[in-house]
């Protein structure tokens, strides 16, 4: 699975519906079924990441397939071998299931073409992040009942932000409204097309939203200065009580994590949407179980 | 594709006296049934499991836990039957320590979906004994798997389909045979 963007309506409703099944096995005494026995997953991240990486060894781990992990600090990259050598020479190996996060989308594709395993994609540069939007659009729709004809507002740096890109072409599919907020620096100007709303005042933009995504402010992503101070971001564009008060009462607060508190949202208002950020993570395990079934039981990619 | 010749092999009286019957034998077997539990596997073995528990109810005043079943991530042919099985509930909030369990199903074939089974009940604890009961033995067994209660044996061709419907999830009580 690559991205949200070729993913069919079909599959993510079906995704949602084995995620649902997922959550009650990490309820039992033994958290734990066959159904990938004898598989091997490689997670394979050329970037840093705990939280993904754990969600998704978790997951394998869960369904009873082998997991290594494999990290690019540690590994032959740092003597210099190349991506698709390092891949070819795992695929020696017969793995399954390729986890793969990279800092661009051409290495992604380029690594599909040289193993037979299927490929998650666990992030791709500025591209996609797939399991975090079907993270999130599960929580939406178990919060609300489903993901149609919503309002979702995105906020924060979504230049470059992966989980906002999968997030529009996910809600969208569900005849959801996006509307994005953030410095102007940080919205690209021409991404305002169908279905999409840009918005730079976050007062203003609060007020009809059923679902409120906070981006984190990625420092390690930015190479020049986006905008002046962390102060002067959060300002304009952190969650504060006063904000929050003109949103409706009912608006579900999501953040990808991990959150950093008083820059994209006030620390105050942390009994009020910790729970459900928090729940995120649960259903994140579950989600990643339902996609790593979908692909560990068929031959190809999705 | 044209039908293919059916035949009834029980009509709905004959399923409820069966299952009277059922009901019945559980009874003379456990006596007082306080350590007995039912489990149903999907879809219709949910189904029957209800209406024994109904039937062991009218008969003794007890009302058995139920659980529910779906075995789909303990199966042993995932590859093979396609990208997207339908997996519905499971439900079992008992606890199965010491307990008796009595696993219900409509058919047994293969005896690949008790073995399925099996391995999941164990998953959720220690029963001191498993017992298998079915409305339909049909043959052709692939596994050494039997069954402690059997409403009705009936030979088969191998390929030949039997199909248990239920009122409650196919309109009509009935067994038909389909012969390919």
């Amino acid at each position: 699975m690559l991205g949200i963007k070729a993913l069919p309506r079909e599959e993510i409703e079906a995704i949602f519906s084995l995620a649902k099944s997922f959550q009650e096995i990490s309820t039992r005494e033994v958290k734990k079924v066959p159904a990938l026995r004898g598989k091997t997953l490689i997670n394979l991240f050329f970037e840093n990441s705990t939280r993904t990486r754990t969600s998704f060894e978790l997951a394998a781990k869960r369904l009873s397939a082998d997991v290594v992990n494999f990290s690019a600090s540690s590994s032959s990259l740092a003597k210099g071998e190349t991506i698709i050598d390092t891949v070819k020479n795992l695929e020696a190996y017969h793995p399954d299931i390729f986890v793969i996060r990279v800092g661009s989308s051409a290495a992604l594709y380029a690594l599909t073409q040289h193993t037979e395993a299927s490929i998650v994609n666990a992030g791709d540069g500025r591209n996609e992040h797939p399991t975090q939007a079907l993270l999130d659009m599960f929580t939406v729709s178990q919060q609300l009942g489903s993901c149609e004809k919503l309002k979702v507002l995105i906020v924060g740096d979504i230049l470059h932000s992966r989980v906002a890109r999968s997030n529009m072409f996910g809600f969208r599919k569900f005849a959801s409204q996006i509307i994005l907020c953030g410095p102007p620096s940080l919205v690209p100007f021409d991404c305002a097309e169908e279905g999409i709303r840009v918005e730079y005042d976050l007062d203003a933009a609060v007020e009809s939203a059923d679902v409120i995504i906070m981006l984190r402010v990625q420092q390690e992503r930015q190479t020049s200065a986006f905008f002046p101070s962390l102060r002067e971001y959060s300002k304009n564009y952190a969650l504060t009580p006063r904000r929050l008060a003109r949103a409706r009462k009912d608006a579900l607060v999501l953040h990808p994590g991990p959150v950093n508190w008083d820059v994209e949202i006030h620390s105050s208002l942390k009994w009020r949407v910790h729970p459900l950020i928090l729940k995120q993570a649960e259903n994140g395990l579950a989600v990643r179980m339902a996609v790593l079934f979908s692909v560990g039981t068929k031959k190809r990619t999705l | 594709m044209t039908a293919l010749p059916r035949s009834c092999l029980l009509t709905k009286e004959e399923i409820a006296k069966t299952l009277y019957r059922l009901a019945c034998e559980v009874v003379e077997q456990h006596g007082k049934l306080n350590e007995v539990v039912l489990i149903g596997i999907h879809t219709r073995g949910v189904h029957l499991a209800r209406r024994l528990r109904a039937l062991i109810r009218e008969r003794e005043g007890i009302q058995l836990p139920l659980g529910i079943l779906d075995i789909t991530f303990y199966r042993d042919d995932l590859t093979a039957i396609g990208p997207k099985p339908v997996v519905r509930e499971t439900k079992v909030d008992f606890d199965l320590q010491g307990k008796t369990v009595i696993l219900v199903d409509d058919v047994l074939f293969t005896g690949r979906t008790v073995r399925a089974a099996l391995d999941e009940i164990i998953d959720f604890g220690r029963p001191q004994r498993i017992e298998l009961l079915v409305l339909v033995d049909r043959g052709h067994r692939e596994l050494p798997v039997k069954a402690d209660y059997v409403g009705k044996n009936i030979p088969t061709q191998r390929n030949a389909v039997v199909e248990v419907r239920v009122q409650e999830h196919d309109g009509a009580d009935e067994v038909i045979l389909k012969k390919r």
